[in-house]
């Protein structure tokens, strides 16, 4: 017992003297900090993503004081943490709109045809070294093995019957699936664009009939019938312009194979 | 006495150099030996914590632990002493040299687990090195891991301007040419002195 208590005793001394060391050294080797660096500092979210394309929270808010960053970046904060920035920085805010991610693919295993059947390793980039891009017949669909919901931190994006979706309510737009898919199939759109086409297929129509119970047939129907013109085919591909958009849904009612979501 | 010190401070620097034959502290090594500047920032800062641990360690080693039984407790004291002393030579650096502050960046506070620090206090305990000789040791142990690094940054200077295949490139050859400069110090191996 008397043992115990003396290894204790000496590494506790030990260790209260080098603190008290190093207290005394914190006082004179005091460096003064920019004191705007600190207050940004705890106005941002504080979650270390890495949204903001800085090495964490702390490097962006010394960019931020340094005056080498613009106010808004961090995703995790919102237009709330980017009004409370440009206020410490004394800047007008230049108002973040708010992104979040978006999966354009609706191949879930009971719409998509599949190629085979993988039993590899649970990783995308371990599938996409078989039969070409993935499992699926569909060379452009959602692999589906989750590389993007383990890349969230936010628990924002999970793997539905096969396909990768994301919960807009816990999404912050971080872009951390976007950098993990391997495929480059996870975007980010404005937060108010409510209607999105999920599907990325370029094949013409009758083979989408083929391989996909759901995808995009490039049958033009949206296009002709959007009152803002804000979607064109592309690549036999729906595309919407969110700058053009009006979120009427209507391109959601009328789509023959139900391929645009409407949130 | 003298032929002692030579023998330990040659030993350290060339023929038992930490890196090249021990491979202690090689994450330090490989990462902060982009520049030759920032190289000898990083050697003399290691020497620094070195010697001052080398020291530190073996008055506590000698007077408090070893009386009182606990040297069991060597690895855990002596963590200590370097963590302390690493946070020290960090708040020195931010306030006198803070262009070297900035440039070896992470890697300052991760010299606390440079295991070649570690290493040489334990291996003053193991060789049961007097005082003088362990601080010898860990001056020499540092200049050495200083000749390391400060040759090896400017192997790797010359390798940016150099043609080398493509899938060499980064730590690849980094690697590669590590494990050359390595194999040249082995030509030291053989010399026994005294």
């Amino acid at each position: 017992m008397i043992f115990i208590l003396r290894a204790v005793l000496v590494l506790g001394v030990l260790g209260a003297i080098f603190g008290a060391v190093l207290a005394v050294a914190a006082k004179i080797f005091h460096v003064e900090v920019d004191p705007r660096e600190k207050a940004v500092r705890e106005a941002l979210a504080g979650a270390n993503c890495g949204g903001c394309g800085y090495p964490g929270c702390d490097g962006y808010a010394k960019a931020v004081a340094a005056g080498e960053a613009p106010c808004n970046k961090c995703v995790a904060g919102g237009a709330e943490t980017a009004a409370k920035v440009s206020e410490i920085m004394g800047v007008k805010s230049e108002g973040a709109e708010k992104l979040v991610a978006f999966v354009p693919c609706s191949g879930s295993l009971d719409a998509a045809e599949l190629r085979f059947h993988y039993t590899g390793p649970e990783d995308c980039r371990a599938a996409m070294l078989f039969g070409g891009k993935s499992s699926k017949l569909c060379t452009f669909a959602c692999i589906g093995l989750g590389n993007c919901a383990r890349a969230c931190k936010f628990d924002a994006m999970h793997i539905e019957n096969g396909v990768a979706r994301v919960d807009r309510y816990n999404c912050v737009g971080c872009g951390a699936c976007v950098d993990a898919c391997p495929k480059s199939i996870v975007k980010l759109i404005p937060e108010s664009q409510r209607v999105m086409p999920a599907c990325r297929n370029q094949d013409k129509g009758a083979q989408v009939m083929k391989i996909c119970k759901v995808g995009c047939i490039g049958c033009m129907k949206c296009q002709r019938e959007c009152p803002a013109d804000a979607i064109t085919v592309v690549n036999n591909v729906a595309q919407v312009d969110t700058s053009k958009c009006v979120q009427c849904g209507h391109c959601a009612d009328i789509c023959p194979r139900h391929i645009i979501t409407l949130f | 006495m003298l032929t002692n010190i030579l023998a330990i401070s040659l030993g350290a620097i060339l023929t038992n150099n930490f890196i090249f034959s021990q491979f202690l502290g090689c994450c330090p090594f490989l990462g902060c030996s982009s520049k030759v500047d920032t190289a000898a920032g990083m050697g003399l800062a290691v020497v620094f914590v070195m010697g001052l641990a080398s020291a530190i360690c073996w008055v506590i080693d000698t007077y408090i632990l070893i009386p009182l039984g606990l040297a069991f407790l060597e690895t855990l004291a002596f963590i200590l002493v370097i963590a302390a002393l690493v946070q020290l030579v960090e708040m020195f650096l931010k306030k006198s040299v803070p262009s070297l502050y900035s440039a070896l960046g992470i890697y300052l506070p991760l010299i606390t687990t440079n295991c070649a620090v570690l290493g040489v206090v334990l291996l003053n305990v193991q060789n049961n090195y007097n005082f003088i000789e362990s601080v010898v040791y860990g001056v020499t142990g540092g200049l050495g891991f200083l000749l390391a690094i400060v040759l090896f940054a400017s192997v790797r200077e010359r390798i940016q301007f150099a043609e080398y295949p493509e899938c060499f490139e980064g730590f690849p050859i980094c690697l590669v040419s590590a494990g050359l400069v390595a194999l040249a110090f082995m030509g030291f191996s053989g010399m026994k002195i005294f």
